[in-house]
């Protein structure tokens, strides 16, 4: 049968298959694992916080109580809002979202430091121009500060330039009234560029803007007597299981919840939710899990497809192979005997075309960055826009397990498909299927 | 006749095809007893049944009924592991195009009943006597240098003789042949039927024929005539 051309385009059809599953899934997978880490970058293991813009009070309590807590490693303050960047020397501003950070203790818990350009290694003094340590320091969502060029680079000066910016804020009470009413509402404090934060992320890199953790206190008006904040990263330690240890800070949290209920803006603490990274970027993970569902989808269909042309191709070798049936039929071989051929066949069918299509996909998957980059310098042609996307290479990083899936699902593929027409075959009478019923 | 001598014996054979909503009767209760060691030949009119006996005769198409006993046993009673079997050891078949597999070349076009007969290992174990006695049949036949040629490359005469030895290798007690001369000159076919003759005289090979040609039927011991899906007239 290995010598039917007929052959040759099966083993084709199945390599070409093969090679399209593995690249298709390598590189979407790569995607969304690519995606999800840097949302676990972005945030803590475990984060307590509130979507109110008042946050909540007795944060510095909590920190002391869980700092004996054997299964966290650290934990950092952080205040979220929403403000006004407004580029000094010029009349464009734009809406930005603002986190108040401590950024030696935020490092401990997130990997901000790596998102760092200037002080990637002293995180600590991130908020420290570098032309004049003195000067209140902000660090840029990258996109804010720089623009991409085609193949998704940014070009740093080797110092920070000097660069200062207006931050305006709305500052709230704590019963979530404006705090300056009477006085013009805003707050407002100039900031000097130290650095910016490339964390891969679209929306935050091109939206957030990191302040030193006491000014954004200010700023939002959670400063004073009861200071507040929107939100504590937690970083767990490398033993623990996260959804575990979620569990246990709800616990504590519940605890010094109910410690507090008597004092004075306590109902703030209601709002607090206890989250893993994952629940608590669930929006923007959603959509992402949402295609990865689709592109399943999409490949059980592929897979449906691929098993229905490896059955065609197998009813027609099997057509091919009628009068051949017949003989080995007319020579006393078993019905069992005929299926186990076919079958067989099969199976080295599904064999070589795994091998065929994992190879080419492997080989296809480790030049895919340079022959993007051909064709982008050559043609114009670039599969996803580094000016408009996040992402710098294109995801090829081999699993073993998805290649031996793929493999086994090729192999599965090419066995079902020829079970039906091997079975006809055996079935057959030989003098049926050596058509020579003349009568 | 005495029924130790009889290797096959056909009783009130019935057989029918559909054709679209009607039912075509070719045979219509045929009785047909096999000396061993006989050579008889089975002729009528072209439709007349011919094939379709011999390929119940040779277990390759069931009766719609009638049955078909062989050395004493009746063999569409029998299970699906000794028709396999009597496929492959007791009944050689020789049909009008050859029946050839493409893929293998003459020598294994030969032994390939043995290797079907064999697992794996126990092929390898037999395979050089099976091929030894493959070569003998292509020396006894004239085509010892054809033992590397693929069917294709044969002439219908060679191809013919190549399938008689296929036949032989398991050393059937009866050999069936279906129009072995169908698709041959007459100097070819009168060459094919010398080498049945020698197997019949020399071998003592049972071997039952089917042709239209009465010629070659004239060359048998004795010559079956089937006629409207009946046995007409038997000839000593």
């Amino acid at each position: 049968m290995f010598k039917r051309r007929i052959t040759y385009l099966s083993i084709l059809s199945v390599s070409l298959c093969v090679f399209m599953a593995v690249v298709v899934i390598t590189v979407m997978t790569g995607l969304l694992v690519d995606f999800k880490e840097k949302n676990h970058n972005y945030a803590g293991d475990c984060i307590i916080s509130t979507d109110s813009l008042v946050g909540f009070p007795y944060y510095q309590q909590f920190l002391e109580s869980i700092s004996k807590e054997t299964f966290i490693e650290a934990a950092s303050p952080v205040i979220k809002s929403y403000a006004i960047l407004s580029y000094q020397g010029s009349y464009s501003n734009t809406n930005v979202e603002i986190m108040g950070i401590d950024p030696a203790s935020f490092s401990k818990v997130t990997n901000f430091a790596d998102t760092l350009y200037y002080h990637k290694n002293q995180p600590a003094a991130a908020f420290e121009p570098s032309y004049d340590t003195q000067l209140p320091g902000c660090v840029l969502g990258i996109d804010l500060a720089l623009s991409r060029d085609q193949f998704g680079k940014y070009s740093h000066s080797d110092f920070a330039p000097m660069a200062a910016f207006e931050i305006t804020s709305f500052p709230l009470t704590p019963k979530g009234a404006p705090a300056r009413a009477g006085l013009g509402l805003v707050s407002n404090k100039t900031f000097y560029y130290s650095d910016d934060s490339h964390s891969g992320l679209a929306k935050v890199d091109g939206s957030v803007v990191y302040l030193p953790f006491d000014h954004a206190q200010q700023l939002c008006g959670m400063s004073g007597q009861n200071k507040r904040v929107t939100a504590i990263h937690i970083k767990i330690k490398d033993n623990s299981d996260l959804d575990s240890a979620a569990q246990k800070l709800q616990y504590l949290w519940n605890d010094f919840k109910a410690s507090k209920k008597d004092l004075p803006y306590a109902s703030l603490l209601n709002n607090v939710k206890v989250q893993t990274w994952k629940q608590f970027r669930r929006a923007s993970i959603a959509a992402v899990e949402t295609e990865q569902i689709m592109m399943i989808l999409s490949f059980i269909f592929i897979a449906l497809i691929s098993i229905f042309i490896v059955f065609v191709v197998f009813y027609m070798i099997v057509s091919h192979k009628r009068k051949d049936i017949g003989i080995l039929k007319s020579i006393g071989i078993s019905k069992i005997n005929i299926i186990s051929i076919f079958l067989l066949f099969a199976f080295f069918v599904g064999l070589l075309s795994s091998l065929i299509g994992t190879v080419g996909g492997i080989i296809f998957l480790g030049k895919i960055n340079p022959l993007e980059s051909w064709l982008y310098e050559h043609f114009g042609f670039q599969l996803w826009n580094r000016m408009v996307y996040a992402i710098d290479l294109i995801p090829n990083k081999i699993e073993i397990e998805v290649i031996f899936v793929i493999a086994l699902a090729a192999i599965l593929a090419c066995l079902s498909g020829s079970a039906i027409p091997a079975y006809q075959a055996a079935k057959m009478q030989p003098a049926e299927s050596l058509q020579v019923n003349q009568l | 006749m005495n029924e130790n001598n009889i290797i096959l014996k056909a009783e009130n054979i019935h057989k029918s095809y559909k054709i679209g909503a009607s039912k075509l009767k070719v045979l219509k209760g045929v009785d047909l007893e096999l000396k061993k060691g006989e050579f008889a030949a089975v002729t009528g009119a072209s439709g007349s049944g011919k094939s379709t006996l011999l390929h119940i005769l040779g277990t390759l198409d069931k009766p719609d009924d009638g049955t078909v006993i062989f050395n004493g046993q009746q063999l569409f009673a029998s299970s699906d592991k000794y028709l396999n079997n009597f496929r492959n050891k007791k009944v050689g078949f020789v049909f009008q195009f050859y029946h050839l597999l493409d893929e293998l070349n003459v020598l294994e076009n030969i032994y390939l009943p043995v290797m079907a007969s064999k697992s794996i290992f126990g092929w390898f174990a037999v395979k050089k006597q099976a091929r030894n006695k493959a070569l003998e049949l292509l020396s006894m036949f004239g085509l010892e240098d054809r033992a590397k040629h693929k069917p294709y490359q044969l002439s219908g005469g060679e191809r013919q003789r190549v399938a008689i030895a296929r036949a032989l290798i398991n050393d059937p007690p009866l050999l069936l042949a279906d129009e072995p001369t169908g698709n041959l000159d007459s100097q070819t076919g009168n060459g094919i039927m010398d080498v049945l003759e020698k197997l019949n005289t020399q071998a003592n090979q049972t071997i039952l024929l089917v042709t239209h040609d009465k010629n070659i039927a004239k060359r048998a011991e004795r010559v079956i005539k089937l006629k409207n899906g009946k046995i007409d007239n038997t000839k000593g």
